[in-house]
């Protein structure tokens, strides 16, 4: 992997036309009385990976099914290139918007391919079975994500890692403008971890737009443009990560200290953490 | 999106060999599989009219079907003799096709319900759905017309399905052994139900009454009874064999479903609802028979996989066979004596539910 891969993109310009990508606004949800996403915008150009980051229960997930429009929020709106995502059809929404959830398992002896292929229900008629172009679409997403080799064998024989991968080509034969993540280098090598940034850091440079919940601050300094930082459902920064990555923001937050050093090689932020 | 400029090749040359392959060949063996199912429930149905006490010849069969459909005149057929004629059309042919219907429309409630819940242990008989509708049923037998009473088998079922689904829901969420307990839970108080019903208001041999309303019978099938669960099972198997693409997309469960552009409750509940309908118009006929639902879908799924637009229709053909060879081996195996469906069902469906328990041990 090499650094360029991974360097921040400008976002390309919106020319006076209505700014394209991600644009959510005063979101809002609560459950059993307790808000879990209270206010949150999050803007996110496309032909960049925006990282979500925040300690565990501080809205990740649910913001990012907010975002996916899979859950309609109690108050404001969520845009996809200027279009409100909730104002749209589902199967329309489903075509531009792809979900990678975290640890989405099945006890269904359903195969790989199969699974895959799951990701052109929103572009075939529900009538019809998948067409050749479904597969071609479907094989290409399991190569992308670097999961070709498992294409015939049973979902539910898989290790967490391979699991992930193709739920992430399951994202990808969706043909989606965004995809929204949901801690995908959760279980996975370090190896692995930096392989299926780099697969989103390709989609990227595609132009779709990528926002991804991540738990490790470093793969987040590594691989994105721009972070969000929540906590108890609230944002409380966001921008690059040379702005959010820093001890003044991520102490108060994490309860923890934070060092930031730098990567002898890359020169991006590493953090160091000790109890404080 | 377009595939990542390196390894471009490899991707381009990977593809084409891929996609050639499983392309050309699912579809047709699909339709095999199909074709082939049809043929054994016709050979099915056939064979097992002829078997009981009075054997007859296959040319019977079909000699009496076509006199009643009035075309042996035109196929220039001998008229056959009133006793083996009535014997077919009154007796065993109502019989042989209300078993056919049953086990059709039960095998695809259990792939729909196994579906829809994600529960590899779903099916009408465990979730207590069977038993509600029994309950339903007997409630109203009564009453004395006929069509109250697939009605109220399926107020009794769905009011069965929405206790089981409450009581598990309320226990902690939907694991597929919670549901299931709580399925039985329901289950057994609507059989006791059943029980107290028809000891209060039978005048007739209540055990043996008891006995077809829980372990299921079609010994008494008539035209009535074909025309119920055959419609039934063709006019709402239809519908649900034809939303197979809408449940292959719960495979990852309900909020995947939903970033595939399924509306998630609308389609469970819809669908549900018409599962209710259809196991209410079949125990109606045939009381509850178990293990249908279950035994059938994952057979049928080690076979040709997890696609529901092959796995429904295909359930349903083979559910068809198999509970019309239940029952006819329910009446000549032991003969003079009838034993009722539900315990052959049940010898080849409980091992499979034990199987079903043991391989998903890992998960609660």
């Amino acid at each position: 992997m090499t650094d360029d891969a991974l360097g921040p993109r400008e976002a390309p310009s919106p020319g006076g036309r209505p700014p394209g990508g991600l644009q959510a606004e005063r979101l809002r949800w609560s459950a059993g009385g307790r808000l879990l996403v209270d206010g949150v915008d999050v803007t996110s150009p496309p032909g960049t990976v925006t990282g979500l980051l925040g300690p565990n229960g501080s809205g990740k997930t649910t913001l990012l099914r907010l975002l996916a429009g899979v859950r309609r929020p109690e108050d404001g709106t969520v845009r996809l290139d200027g279009t409100d995502l909730h104002a749209t059809s589902p199967r329309a929404r489903a075509r531009a918007v792809a979900l990678v959830e975290q640890d989405a398992t099945t006890d269904l002896p359903i195969t790989v391919l199969d699974a895959v292929l799951l990701g052109r229900i929103p572009h075939r008629s529900l009538l019809a079975g998948p067409r050749a172009a479904d597969r071609t679409a479907a094989l290409e997403a399991l190569d992308a994500a670097g999961a070709s080799a498992l294409c015939d064998r049973e979902v539910t024989t898989l290790s967490g890692g391979e699991r992930q991968r193709v739920h992430l080509a399951r994202a990808l034969a969706q043909q989606p403008r965004l995809i929204l993540l949901d801690e995908p280098t959760n279980h996975l090598d370090v190896r692995a971890q930096l392989e299926t940034m780099t697969v989103l850091r390709k989609l990227a440079a595609d132009g779709v737009t990528v926002v991804t919940a991540l738990h490790e601050l470093t793969m987040a300094a590594h691989a994105c443009d721009h972070v969000v930082l929540l906590a108890d459902g609230r944002v409380v920064a966001a921008g690059t990560v040379e702005d959010v990555l820093v001890p003044e923001v991520l102490e108060p937050v994490y309860g923890v200290r934070v060092d930031v050093l730098r990567h002898p090689r890359t020169g991006r932020p590493v953090l160091a953490y000790t109890e404080s | 999106m377009t595939p990542p400029v390196t390894g471009s090749l490899a991707v381009e040359r990977r593809t084409t060999r891929r996609t050639d392959v499983p392309a050309a060949r699912s579809s047709p063996r699909a339709a095999v599989w199909l074709v082939a199912a049809a043929v054994l429930l016709v050979l099915s149905v056939s064979v097992a009219v002829t078997l009981g006490p009075a054997h007859l010849p296959v040319a019977d069969v079909w000699r009496s079907v076509a006199q009643h459909l009035r075309l042996d005149g035109p196929l220039g057929l001998d008229r056959l003799a009133p006793l083996p004629d009535g014997l077919v059309w009154e007796l065993r042919l109502p019989r042989v096709l209300t078993a056919a219907g049953v086990g059709a429309g039960l095998a695809v409630c259990g792939v729909v319900m196994q579906s829809l819940t994600r529960n590899p242990l779903a099916d009408p008989y465990l979730l207590g759905l069977s038993s509600g509708a029994s309950l339903g049923a007997v409630c109203v037998l009564g009453l004395g017309v006929a069509l109250v009473l697939p009605v109220a088998a399926f107020a009794g079922a769905l009011l069965a399905l929405l206790a089981t689904l409450g009581l598990a829901g309320a226990a902690g969420g939907l694991t597929p052994s919670r549901t299931v307990l709580a399925g039985l839970a329901v289950s057994q108080l609507a059989s006791a139900g059943v029980s107290f019903v028809i000891f209060w208001t039978s005048t007739g041999d209540s055990y043996q009454d008891i006995l077809s309303w829980l372990l299921g019978s079609v010994a008494g099938a008539t035209w009535t009874s074909v025309a119920v669960t055959c419609g039934a099972t063709l006019v709402l198997g239809s519908v649900l064999a034809a939303s197979g693409s809408l449940l292959d997309a719960f495979t990852f469960g309900d909020t995947a479903a939903a970033a595939l552009g399924v509306p998630v409750e609308r389609a469970r509940k819809i669908l549900l609802v018409l599962v209710a309908i259809l196991t209410g118009a079949l125990v109606s006929q045939s009381g509850s028979i178990g293990f249908v639902g279950l035994v059938l879908p994952h057979a049928v799924r080690l076979v040709v996989g997890t696609r529901n637009r092959l796995l429904l229709p295909l359930s349903g053909l083979l559910g068809a066979s198999f509970l019309v060879w239940a029952d006819t081996a329910a009446r000549t195996v032991f003969a003079p004596r009838e034993i009722p469906v539900g315990v052959m069902t049940a010898a080849v469906g409980a091992p499979v539910f034990a199987f079903l328990l043991w391989r998903g041990r890992s998960r609660a």
